[in-house]
């Protein structure tokens, strides 16, 4: 059926664009292998997890950068739990965000630290809006009938 | 073992989450997997399970320790009895490290045989030859991949009595070519230079890394 094989070019294309863009690396496709008829959701589990999680984080270093004396430990500590779960998924840009804010901890740079958290929660805010518009179109094959290719 | 899975059921809180093979007990490997990250547990899970093993997934090395019946709480029931055949831990977690985790296993009679494998998302030499030093099987830079589950399972399934005497074979081996090791891996230059400078003690167990492949 022509509407199937559309939606899935569309959506081999439109992941082919996020790891093009650097969006998302190689653990991506690691996941993606988990998946399978037993555990059709897993990669969707998984990505729902990192939202929760990473929300969670943004809101404690953005409470932690307003405090009068900025515990730079404490907030290093977060960034690495971000950096480190944004690893797990192939979040590849949040990841290199998180690399670079780390940096400014090192240095006590609070100024630094509030422009690499906007930086983040703007990384953080894109990928967010490109996996959900992913998940979107491999709803819309499989409904269609079609099946999500599995990657290389 | 069913009344053991009751009991674990009602005693341990809700974040460990175990699992039990459908095949029989003795064969499926049980490991127990350590990481503060919900992420990273989802993940390690799928990968274990994905490779016909048990998992029993816990937050934290208190956690692991309570499971183990290691923790020295008057209450606490060992579940020693639900063999675990490999641990894997992150190093960085709140409270108790991993690699204090590592010390606490390997100073135990009970559980010092289990083989004990460090993650970390950070490539710090230094880390490295503290855990391997302190008995850590290995040394995994995550995120974990599947790749690296299969040769943790290839290695364990092997047996011990086999795979320790061609090991001791390895080692030897391995400490006569101390310095062309560092033209046979491909590695990043500075690990080429920190493997010219360190001790050969711990030497045979880097190529490991270098294996990953």
């Amino acid at each position: 059926m022509d509407g199937v094989v559309q939606l899935q070019r569309q959506l081999v294309d439109y992941t082919a664009s996020l790891f093009h863009e650097g969006f998302l690396d190689e653990q991506f496709n690691q996941l993606q292998q988990l998946q399978d008829e037993n555990n059709p959701d897993f990669v969707v589990e998984v990505v729902s997890l990192f939202f929760e999680d990473s929300e969670r984080l943004l809101n404690e270093l953005a409470k932690a950068l307003e405090q009068q004396s900025v515990d730079f430990k404490r907030i290093d500590a977060h960034v690495h739990q971000l950096k480190g779960s944004s690893s797990s998924i192939g979040a590849q840009r949040v990841q290199k965000a998180c690399i670079a804010f780390r940096n400014y901890c090192d240095e006590q740079n609070t100024e630094g630290c509030l422009k690499c958290l906007q930086q983040v929660k703007h990384e953080y805010s894109l990928m967010k809006t490109k996996l959900e518009t992913l998940f979107k179109l491999q709803r819309r094959v499989l409904a269609a009938g079609g099946s999500i290719p599995k990657p290389i | 073992m069913e009344i053991a899975g009751e009991v674990l059921r009602r005693s341990l809180p809700e974040e460990v989450g175990v699992s039990y093979g459908s095949s029989s007990d003795s064969e499926e490997l049980h490991v127990l997997a350590v990481d503060d990250s919900y992420v990273d547990r989802k993940v390690i899970e799928r990968l274990l399970r994905i490779s016909s093993c048990k998992v029993t997934a816990v937050e934290s090395g208190t956690r692991a320790l309570q499971f183990l019946g290691l923790d020295g709480e008057k209450n606490s029931v060992g579940f020693s009895d639900l063999k675990v055949n490999l641990i894997m831990t992150d190093y960085s977690m709140p409270g108790m490290t991993g690699y204090e985790l590592l010390k606490k296993i390997k100073e135990s009679s009970a559980f010092r045989e289990i083989p004990v494998v460090i993650m970390s998302s950070e490539n710090i030499l230094a880390r490295i030859d503290r855990c391997l030093e302190e008995g850590a099987e290995e040394f995994i830079v995550k995120p974990v991949k599947l790749s690296d589950v299969k040769r943790l399972k290839d290695f364990i399934m092997k047996g011990d009595g086999e795979e320790k005497g061609k090991r001791t074979i390895l080692k030897r081996k391995m400490q006569d070519d101390i310095f062309s090791l560092s033209s046979q891996f491909p590695a990043s230059n500075s690990v080429s230079s920190e493997l010219e400078s360190s001790t050969p003690l711990y030497l045979s167990k880097r190529p490991k890394l270098l294996n990953r492949g």
